[in-house]
């Protein structure tokens, strides 16, 4: 039986190892450093971890293989993508590629607890919610960027844009919402909004999709608890204008979204 | 080899069409000429044969011979007969004005015979045209028309006193009246020949003027084609071809030149594109380079502040947390930036912006002994713009400020204002354009640190540079070398030499020609020739009308800066600070200015200090 560990942090620059490891260790975790994606691996052979967070750009093995082989050898520990070059592309294919979350550098001690404090909430969901491929959204014209966010597309072309209901459910209740007022644009990749959780983290919820916001949910702002009722129905954030919709479908896609997983477990959990 | 032009082409088959048609109907105008000059003369050889016919008949039937002989004879002499003869029905020539022939016996073949003798018994019959014939006089070749007229036998001639014929004849004989055929066969020639000419020269001078037609219209644009694909072929996509005309060759050299308009516009942005792409490259670089230490920084920091004991310790580590997460904000427009993204702009209240950037560097300043005067509107509209960016101007403004103020001590002023501009001597021209495409925007020369448009003037034989101010209304000419103003001037572009001039138009105020170039992608703009007069024009931009701005004022009491510098100071790496100063700070200014389509001025007086004047638009 593999000793349980809570975070494995992997990255090719010492100072951010030894960050990662001071704030973790403040907070009473035990963090193990790897300084590369092999390493990464070795360490998973040894120790059982509650959450990895792993850098992208590493020379001997990047984040997304790292990912990918870790997945092979029926590891399902959350993983939280680190990277200094944070691009919307990576963000997408990370999230896309089964990762709990996207962590662009630099980042604050605080925003690296609301990540550590998600992460380690997963082991509460039922067993085997990081299993890959992420199923597929309970609607359909539903679209998911990984585990983070939803993009539904409505009959008159308006897309409506809501948190995903693993996210929810690694928040552990949601005290406050803050959403992008009306006009503003959005980005893919990019944070849309900020959820403060039950513990009080503030989370940013990465946007699903590219275009311009033309309503805000108020229902939720003024109670947020919403959204954990009712993810993919009154818990919506945003109605918005889309830009460039294929594009952003056609990423969304990409990954490892499978259509028949499941349907009525999902829709169970979800209403 | 000959080639194989479409106007050669052209020219042969026309050519060859015509040759057909002229001969065709060279060939039925001699025919019908031929037969109608015979019919004539047929229709004269048969008016004689009823003469004598109806001039002997009388005598015939008293039987006169000797008046008949007298008769023929006369007839005879006529100059187009060249012989009556009166045949009986055995063919014995009774009369003939030929009196050597009397008593001799034509055979049934003969020529005049035969017409009826072709069968046996022989015809008593003939219709008109059968009377007729044509031959060949057997002793000199030459043509000859016959006309046989029969001798029927009627009641007065059974009846007369003579009783020469009996009852029962039907056809008693026939005269034969032959006449020459040669005065009508050389004037059958002569028509031939004129024919023959007229359509020879005919299909000649048709070629001609179709070559020469064809020619103009259709090989010389064409080869004007050519030869301007040839240039662009060879990547000169400045040549323009004539496009006056009203034909397809005219819409096809309209096309040719809007294509080539097209093409050197892609290419210029593909120029363009290239640069960000670059750009967009060294940016990830650095964004994934700097972001390491900053996050050690970063998460430090924060930590700190999160374990800081008093109130003064968390405030430090406050602004360095602050500041390091807008090192991050600019790393991370600079990735924007270099991939394009939505900008992060939107309504900001520009009065917010101005007292934070004020606190960021509030102690940096009382240090100095720099007092900061904020004079702030309230309620001003809230302009659309990048909250940090904006700030960042600000924030470099305020540092340049204290630096020219020095250690001494003096004061910065912030205004903030709103006011409603009218276009004249804000918008600033940012692409200027000649006929040919050539870009006039010169970088070299700046007026306030926008790109001078760059023209070349010509008068009396003298020739030199003038820069126009960008800004439209702001008519400062600089000029690079001086000419008369009141002689004529010409602006030409100073790449093809295209005239810049707007011919009809004199300057409304002073009467002088007007110059004009494009100024995409909001038309064209017409400025006044004379310097001293300063109109311009520029109406799709006067169309617009009066726009919103928020006004930002940074003045100081510093050293000021000298006119010389004052030209510079937007230059990337221009700096007066000396080993202090990166040269960045108003580049980067002016850029993020320009990009808010805002607009950024300079007054200082040296050891008087100094006012940037900056102009957002409400909207963007």
């Amino acid at each position: 039986m593999k000793t349980v560990r809570d975070i494995l942090v992997i990255d090719d620059e010492p100072v951010v190892r030894q960050g990662v490891e001071r704030i973790g260790r403040s907070e009473g975790l035990s963090v193990d450093p790897a300084d590369g994606g092999r390493a990464g691996l070795a360490r998973l052979e040894k120790h059982a971890y509650r959450l990895i967070l792993c850098d992208l750009m590493m020379e001997d093995l990047d984040g997304f293989e790292f990912l990918a082989e870790a997945g092979r050898r029926g590891n399902h520990t959350p993983v939280v993508m680190t990277t200094g070059y944070s691009t919307v592309e990576n963000a997408v294919r990370s999230l896309q590629l089964g990762a709990l979350d996207y962590l662009a550098k630099p980042f604050t001690a605080d925003e690296l607890m609301a990540m550590i404090h998600r992460g380690l909430n997963v082991c509460a969901l039922p067993n085997g919610s990081m299993a890959l491929p992420i199923p597929a959204p309970p609607f359909s014209q539903t679209h998911r960027l990984g585990r983070v966010s939803w993009a539904a597309l409505e009959p008159v072309g308006t897309v409506l844009v809501g948190i995903d209901d693993q996210f929810v459910r690694t928040l552990q209740g949601i005290q406050g919402i803050e959403l992008l007022s009306v006009g503003t644009g959005l980005v893919q990749g990019t944070a849309c909004a900020t959820v403060v959780s039950a513990a009080g983290f503030s989370h940013g919820v990465l946007c699903p999709v590219n275009g311009q916001v033309i309503e805000t949910n108020a229902g939720v702002t003024a109670n947020p608890a919403t959204i954990a009722k009712d993810p993919y129905g009154a818990g919506w954030l945003y109605r918005v204008l889309p830009s460039n919709l294929e594009y952003s479908f056609r990423c969304l896609a990409q990954g490892l979204d499978a259509p028949d997983q499941q349907p009525e477990q999902r829709k169970g959990k979800s209403s | 080899m000959i080639r194989k032009t479409v106007g050669r082409k052209l020219t042969t088959a026309v050519n060859l069409t015509a040759l057909l048609i002229i001969s065709a109907f060279a060939y039925v105008n001699i025919r019908s000429h031929d037969n109608s000059l015979l019919a004539e003369v047929e229709q004269h050889a048969i008016q004689i044969s009823q003469t004598v016919k109806s001039s002997t008949e009388y005598d015939m039937l008293h039987y006169a011979p000797s008046r008949i002989h007298e008769i023929i004879r006369l007839l005879g002499q006529e100059g187009s007969i060249e012989r009556i003869r009166i045949m009986n029905k055995a063919g014995t020539i009774t009369y003939s004005s030929d009196s050597g022939e009397i008593g001799k016996i034509v055979d049934s073949s003969a020529e005049s015979c035969i017409r009826c003798h072709v069968v046996d018994p022989p015809l008593e019959r003939l219709d008109m045209q059968a009377r007729t014939r044509v031959f060949r006089r057997p002793n000199d070749s030459s043509r000859a028309l016959g006309v046989i007229t029969p001798i029927y036998n009627q009641p007065s001639c059974w009846t007369a006193a003579c009783h020469a014929h009996p009852e029962s004849r039907t056809v008693l004989g026939v005269f034969d009246v032959v006449m020459p055929l040669a005065a009508v066969d050389a004037n059958l020639r002569r028509g031939r020949i004129e024919i023959v000419i007229f359509a020879a020269s005919a299909v000649v001078a048709l070629s001609l003027i179709i070559g020469v037609f064809v020619r103009r219209w259709v090989s010389q644009p064409v080869k004007q084609l050519v030869a301007a694909i040839q240039h662009v072929a060879d990547g000169d996509l400045s040549k323009t071809i004539d496009e006056s005309r009203r034909d397809e060759l005219g819409m096809l050299a309209r096309s040719f030149n809007h294509m080539t308009r097209k093409l050197s516009e892609a290419r210029l942005q593909l120029v363009q594109s290239d640069k960000l792409a670059s750009l967009g490259r060294l940016a990830a670089g650095v964004a994934h380079e700097i972001n390491n230490p900053l996050t050690g920084v970063l998460t430090y920091s924060s930590l700190m502040l999160k374990r800081a004991r008093t109130p003064e310790e968390q405030d430090d580590l406050k602004v360095i947390v602050r500041e390091t997460i807008r090192c991050r904000d600019i790393v991370k427009s600079l990735l924007d930036f270099a991939r394009q993204t939505v900008s992060k702009k939107r309504e900001s209240d520009v009065n917010e912006l101005i007292t934070h950037a004020v606190s960021v560097v509030e102690r940096q300043l009382s240090l100095a002994r720099v007092v900061v005067l904020k004079e702030l509107q309230p309620n001003l509209p809230r302009p659309v713009v990048d909250a940090n960016q904006l700030e960042q101007v600000l924030m470099n403004l305020l540092v340049n400020a204290a630096d020219a103020i020095g250690g001494n001590g003096g004061t910065i002023t912030l205004r903030s204002s709103a006011l409603s501009l009218s276009p004249v001597g804000v918008v600033q021209i940012k692409q200027a354009v000649c006929p040919k495409r050539h870009n006039l925007i010169d970088n070299e020369v700046r007026f306030g640190g926008k790109p001078s448009i760059r023209v070349k003037a010509r008068s009396e034989g003298q020739e030199g540079f003038v820069h126009f101010d960008p800004v439209y209304g702001q008519a400062s000419h600089r000029h690079g070398f001086t000419f008369d103003e009141r002689r004529k001037v010409q602006f030409v572009c100073p790449e093809c030499s295209t005239a810049l001039m707007r011919e009809g138009l004199a300057c409304p105020r002073c009467g002088s020609a007007v110059l004009t170039f494009e100024a995409p992608p909001r038309g064209f703009v017409e400025i006044c020739a004379r310097a001293s007069c300063g109109w311009q024009r520029w109406e799709d931009v006067d169309a617009s009308g009066n726009r919103e701005y928020v006004e930002i004022q940074v003045c100081d009491t510093g050293c000021g800066i000298s006119a010389g510098d004052l030209m510079k100071i937007y230059e990337p790496f221009y700096s007066t600070k000396g080993a202090k100063g990166t040269g960045l700070g108003l580049a980067v200014v002016w850029g993020i200015i320009d990009s808010h389509n805002g607009s950024i001025n300079v007054e200082s007086t040296l050891g008087q200090g100094t006012t940037f004047t900056v102009r957002i638009p409400v909207t963007p």
